[in-house]
């Protein structure tokens, strides 16, 4: 078997599960209590937030707000921080590949009132500092932008576009790293970036725990009102166990970035130019600036779902697409579509991510057994 | 069907998908029929050979989804050694059935595989009443 889809969910690294054994007392208390368990679930509470801030250089770690989950600290920056700064602006500019937690609330945000201002993408999925420069005005708020795309790999010129966003004051730049967050460095003070999202799962930590650092300064207000945890932006208890793996995932993944990057971007230079041999074959992002451990395509003639299927099922290959057939609304993926893709050809999609457990050895088979079931899928089309 | 709904395809449907009967293109076909579109993501084409009454060959090629290629397929198992009459009266619901079910939604865009094959008949038919051209599309 060879998992190429960490872009979905990626396993829980054995050496979080370890420390999360090493550490299950300090684990089971409440922060908020103030008996000695509850002080040491505390400490676990804050060495998490002491290492994810590490991972994105905060300048305090009390800038990092822990969420459930990437959805969640999404939610919390669009609409926490359009809706605190409203008597500043009304409007939010979003890309066009966000995440659909991004798009979603922002649709929200146009029922209350909000305007949404969509950022457009060019064909490899960058966004371009004078498109984003021509859409802003002194009513916009938060701009919202990837650090880098999931579908796509695609990487953005995020300290440049930081720069634009704050030529008014009021305005906020938040930045969806889940894809990138441990793969690529990321400096949240030299980028300038004020609100940044992470997550567990995509750090190899337990699913259940995101981040959402927000940036000395930055007023935001909570979706989630309650008992008034993580500086009353985020109540509810803890889930400790899920935060503390995600704190133990980032000090692992800031420790080994550089050479497991590396590694993985072997992995990934191999698959592209392998699959990119075969013919009618094409990459989808951008050729260079794209994560080291995204590869993605798109084949003419045939349709991504059986393209999962087959590798699946023939060669226990695991891989993603961006086709209808997939999604519960079946559109192809908008991310594809705003590449330019027409719907012919964004149904002939094919992501694979690499992780820490991808062995260099397995691309020429995973090229191998492409190319097999392009011709076998290709044999069977009429087109 | 139980009470919840079927979780990706059934047994059938990935045999029929990973071993499809009767692909390709009959020659010199007696009729064809072409569904969907590209745009869509779903295409296909059946083409059949008729001697008498009865389907003696019937082909099929798909662009599309596993349940797209499954459901052709299955269709041309079903109609081959059929009379016109009796194929005419295969139904959607029994591709479905026959291939132990399909997830709710894919009951409607990718379930083409019955409307293809009318198609081919009526092209049949068009050509038996004095047209040489194929039905429009």
């Amino acid at each position: 078997m060879v998992y190429l889809d960490h872009a979905s969910a990626m396993p829980v690294d054995p050496r979080v599960l370890a420390y999360l054994r090493d550490h299950g007392d300090a684990l089971c208390g409440n922060p908020s209590s103030l008996h000695s368990v509850g002080l040491a679930a505390r400490r676990e509470l804050e060495a998490a937030r002491g290492r994810v801030a590490a991972l994105i250089n905060a300048p305090v770690s009390s800038s990092i707000v822990f969420t459930a989950g990437a959805t969640e600290a999404n939610n919390l920056a669009i609409r926490g921080t359009a809706e605190r700064n409203q008597k500043h602006g009304k409007t939010i500019a979003v890309s066009a590949i966000e995440h659909i937690s991004i798009i979603n609330p922002a649709k929200y945000l146009v029922k209350q009132g909000f305007e949404l201002a969509t950022v457009p993408v060019d064909a490899d999925g960058l966004v371009s500092p004078d498109v984003l420069a021509g859409l802003m005005t002194p009513d916009t708020t938060v701009v919202s932008i990837n650090y880098a795309n999931d579908e796509i790999g695609t990487i953005e010129p995020v300290r440049e576009l930081a720069r634009l966003v704050h030529e008014e004051e009021h305005r906020y730049l938040h930045v969806n790293a889940t894809a990138a967050g441990g793969r690529i460095p990321i400096d949240v003070q030299s980028d300038e970036i004020d609100l940044l999202t992470l997550s567990s799962s995509d750090l190899g930590g337990p699913r259940g725990a995101g981040a959402l650092y927000v940036a000395p300064g930055v007023r935001l207000q909570t979706v989630m009102p309650g008992g008034g945890q993580e500086r009353g932006l985020r109540s509810g208890t803890e889930n400790l166990p899920a935060i503390a793996g995600m704190g133990e995932a980032a000090r692992i993944a800031g420790g080994e970035m550089e050479q497991e990057s590396r590694r993985q971007q072997k992995i990934r230079d191999a698959l592209i130019a392998g699959i990119g041999g075969i013919g009618e074959t094409y990459l989808t992002g951008h050729p260079r600036l794209r994560l080291p451990n995204h590869a993605s395509f798109r084949f003419g003639r045939i349709e991504g779902e059986s393209i999962l299927l087959n590798m699946d099922t023939l060669f226990g290959i695991q891989v993603a697409t961006g086709s209808a057939c997939t999604s519960q609304t079946l559109e192809p993926s908008h991310v594809l579509l705003a590449i330019g893709l027409t719907h012919e050809e964004a149904h002939g999609s094919m992501i694979m991510t690499t992780g820490r457990d991808t062995a260099e050895e397995a691309a020429p088979g995973v090229i191998d057994a492409v190319r097999q079931t392009v011709e076998r899928l290709r044999a069977l089309s009429p087109l | 069907m139980k009470d919840s709904p079927q979780i990706g395809y059934s047994k059938k449907v990935m045999d029929h998908f990973m071993n499809p009967r009767n692909v390709g293109v009959i020659e010199d076909a007696d009729g064809i029929g072409t569904v969907g579109n590209p745009v869509c993501g779903d295409q296909m084409e059946v083409s059949i050979k008729v001697e008498g009454d009865r389907i003696v060959d019937i082909r099929f090629r798909t662009f599309g989804c596993g349940s797209a290629i499954a459901t052709a397929s299955m269709v041309t198992e079903l109609a081959k050694g059929l009379t016109i009459e009796e194929a005419l009266r295969i139904t959607r619901d029994d591709v479905a059935t026959e291939l132990e079910g399909l997830p709710p939604r894919k009951m409607h865009c990718s379930n083409l595989a019955a409307d293809a094959l009318h198609r081919a008949i009526e092209d049949y038919r068009a050509k038996q009443a004095g047209g040489s051209r194929g039905a429009p599309d």
